[in-house]
């Protein structure tokens, strides 16, 4: 009997990937836990175990901050989810229909924002909405809405809000063109069938395209989820490292960068920032557990 | 271990690298001042280098938000400068404490500095000075003189006066009467409660009473600057929620407001910028003829980096700061910068002089959170910004303020508990 070869290819083929994803993902990633197990005591950094996340969660100085940028990170992934999906949803629905014109053009118009920086983006958005300088409140008074207009960034109720619109400006192109994609994948036949069983429009959507791009729209939810709860250039660029006012827009990425490096007379602590950095972590693989397998698992598919 | 090696490798190979260059040494100063890039290409480097043939300098500044963080992050990667521009106290004192900075308290330049002027780089005994004093910046108003002119207002002295021609513009309508926003918060504290502050609580006299723990934050005087702050607000522009800095500088200099609440350190730039004719007036009192109290803040200094290859050089350039020569470049081509140094300096620009000139007539203090009091978390500066800016908003009370803040320092500040 022949032993079994090994087959070599197979190994060096993964190598180069295996090698980079595990310099650069996943030694930081458990580096950054490791981390969070220590402090520095008199400059000499020693052992802690878990006293990081008791302080993070039960010392109220910290918990209180920690609870509102959490509070504040949900609220941020809710906005997205109802108000940039949808409209992603509806505006590939939209390109897809044979009969539009323009329909390319349309397309790279909103799909090009997402491929701008987040600095260009919060600058721009910021030059808008000033009350000093922007177009918004010019705009706003020549449809004789001015009264409409409130210094949106500086308040505390709305500041979080405006946020998360702009980003969902930024991002409505990527809902877009996966479902766009998924749009496409639908055969014609399909649809003609449920023609002549007198399904058509708004009907033929709901009851045919909707059921085929679910798949498409679950994905969609978990990349905005991860994306959302890693959110941090948005808000730094617009509020600063204090995410003002008020703490009002501090997610859990400001908070980190705050805690971790430090701001004006606060210095750094590298150690607090890694136990945030830990707790966003499990925050995250909890959200795309659950879909993962209560979700996905449970999702039904057609085959086409 | 496999780190020590890395990085002496890395240090030898540069080591290589600088012998590679004749025998010049290039020293590289870290610093957050990246407006002053030209000042020091084109002024301060060009003169030390005349004087000190072999010895070459690099000014390479970092975004001042952004710079302790990068500083930091440098120092501990054995990537820093050799000479380290310091922010006053407990950021630098963290670096000097973790083994960054060098002593530098055997140098003989450290004799042309005041004990107020070294303090705020030493360590708490005083034993130890980490950093040479370079510039201090010192608090007032700003105010367009051709709009007072036009409404016949003089600079005010007292409160009362102040708010008189706030009204004054108010009513009058064709300026904002004073150009601040509250968007990046810093500016509702330093320029807000750290600039006014001081005439209610006696300047040092407070400021030391609250560290030794003598008073509180929820004293009269801590808390009636808050109540002040929150008449401001019907002062400022539509939407000063959210202004920025740069807005509040531009809607100054655009000669749209009357008054800028300043730190010496916008004369240069808005010498630049305005052409109308400005002046200043000082934090007002309650009453006329009271004593005068200015922030006049210890805020660059210059250190050495412990791990600086280049030691011998790094403190010739630092001895050299020390020196009246660099206190009369410095002062001139950076009016509202004030050196530190014992030696008198005449200063040209006519706002700056003003600036100055009140060092003679009131008593000199620094901002009340920076010594000792920001060290634990809450931040008490940081705390700060958000209480100037609720004061502001009217969002709280300034009681609920001060009660909030003195909360957060009792925590941690034996002093206060």
């Amino acid at each position: 009997m022949q032993p079994r070869r090994i087959r070599w290819h197979i190994v060096v083929f993964l190598a180069p990937a295996v090698l980079v994803y595990t310099a650069v993902m996943i030694f930081p990633l458990f580096n950054t836990l490791r981390l969070a197990l220590y402090s520095r005591i008199d400059q000499e950094r020693i052992f802690v175990g878990m006293e990081n996340f008791r302080t993070l969660f039960f010392d109220p100085i910290w918990s209180e901050q920690f609870w509102n940028a959490l509070g504040n990170n949900f609220w941020f992934f809710i906005v997205h989810m109802l108000v940039q999906n949808p409209i992603g949803v509806a505006l590939a629905a939209i390109l897809s229909h044979p009969r539009l014109r323009f329909a390319a053009l349309y397309r790279s118009a909103i799909f090009i924002p997402t491929i701008l920086s987040f600095v260009i983006v919060g600058f721009a958005w910021k030059l808008i909405l000033s009350p000093i300088w922007g177009i918004a409140p010019d705009m706003l008074d020549m449809v004789g809405l001015k009264s409409l207009f409130a210094p949106w960034l500086g308040k505390e109720e709305y500041a979080l809000t405006t946020l998360a619109l702009v980003s969902v400006w930024q991002f409505v192109g990527i809902p877009m063109m996966l479902i766009y994609a998924a749009l496409l994948t639908i055969p014609e036949e399909i649809l003609e069938a449920g023609e002549i069983d007198g399904i058509t429009g708004f009907a033929a959507f709901w009851k045919i395209k909707l059921p085929l791009i679910l798949p498409s729209i679950g994905i969609i939810s978990i990349l905005t989820f991860v994306g959302n709860f890693n959110a941090f250039d948005l808000i730094y660029t617009t509020q600063g490292a204090l995410a003002g006012p008020d703490f009002s827009t501090d997610i859990l990425g400001t908070f980190m960068y705050r805690t971790f490096f430090g701001f004006q007379l606060q210095l750094g602590d590298p150690h607090m920032g890694s136990a945030i950095a830990g707790a966003m972590f499990a925050i995250i693989l909890v959200g795309v557990c659950i879909y993962l397998f209560g979700i996905q698992t449970r999702m039904r598919r057609y085959q086409m | 271990m496999t780190r020590n090696i890395l990085k002496m490798a890395l240090a030898s190979t540069a080591l290589v690298a600088t012998t590679a260059y004749a025998d010049d040494v290039t020293l590289t100063i870290e610093s957050w001042r990246n407006d002053d890039l030209a000042l020091w290409q084109e002024q301060i480097i060009p003169a030390f280098e005349a004087a000190n043939p072999g010895i070459k300098v690099k000014f390479t500044p970092s975004a001042p938000a952004e710079y302790n963080a990068i500083l930091n992050s440098k120092l501990e990667a054995g990537s820093a400068g050799d000479l380290i521009t310091c922010r006053p106290f407990d950021a630098s004192l963290a670096l000097y404490d973790a083994g960054h900075l060098s002593d530098l308290s055997d140098m003989d330049a450290m004799g042309n500095f005041s004990d107020v002027a070294k303090s705020a780089w030493q360590t708490d005994d005083g034993s130890a000075s980490f950093c040479v004093p370079m510039a201090s910046v010192i608090h007032g108003f700003i105010y367009n003189k051709d709009a007072f002119a036009e409404l016949g207002l003089e600079a005010p002295t007292t409160e009362a006066e102040f708010f008189a021609a706030l009204e004054a513009f108010k009513a009058d309508g064709n300026y904002i009467p004073m150009a601040m926003g509250t968007n990046d918060q810093w500016e509702a504290a330093t320029m807000g409660y750290n600039n006014i502050g001081p005439n209610y609580w006696k300047g040092e006299e407070g400021r030391r009473a609250l560290i030794a723990g003598e008073q509180k934050l929820t004293d009269e005087q801590w808390v009636a600057p808050y109540a002040t702050l929150a008449k401001w607000a019907d002062y400022l522009g539509d939407g000063y929620e959210a202004q920025t800095y740069p807005d509040s500088q531009n809607l100054f200099t655009l000669g749209r407001a009357a008054v800028y609440p300043a730190g010496s350190w916008e004369v240069s730039g808005f010498n630049n910028l305005a052409d109308f004719e400005m002046g200043a007036f000082k934090p007002p009192v309650m009453n006329a003829g009271d004593t005068c109290y200015i922030s006049d803040h210890t805020d660059i200094g210059i250190g050495m980096n412990a791990a600086s290859p280049n030691a011998e050089a790094a403190r010739t350039f630092l001895a050299w700061v020390g020196s009246t020569e660099f206190a009369t470049i410095f002062a001139n081509a950076l009016p509202g910068f004030y050196p530190l140094s014992n030696a008198p300096v005449e200063i040209e620009d006519p706002l700056a002089k003003e600036f100055v000139s009140w060092r003679g007539e009131c008593e000199s203090t620094i901002r009340s959170t920076y010594q000792i009091l920001s060290r634990g978390t809450p931040n008490l500066e940081n705390d700060t910004w958000g209480a100037s800016v609720a004061a502001i908003k009217g969002t709280e009370t300034p009681e609920a303020l001060g009660a909030k803040l003195q909360e957060g320092l009792a925590s941690w500040y034996a002093p206060q508990q």
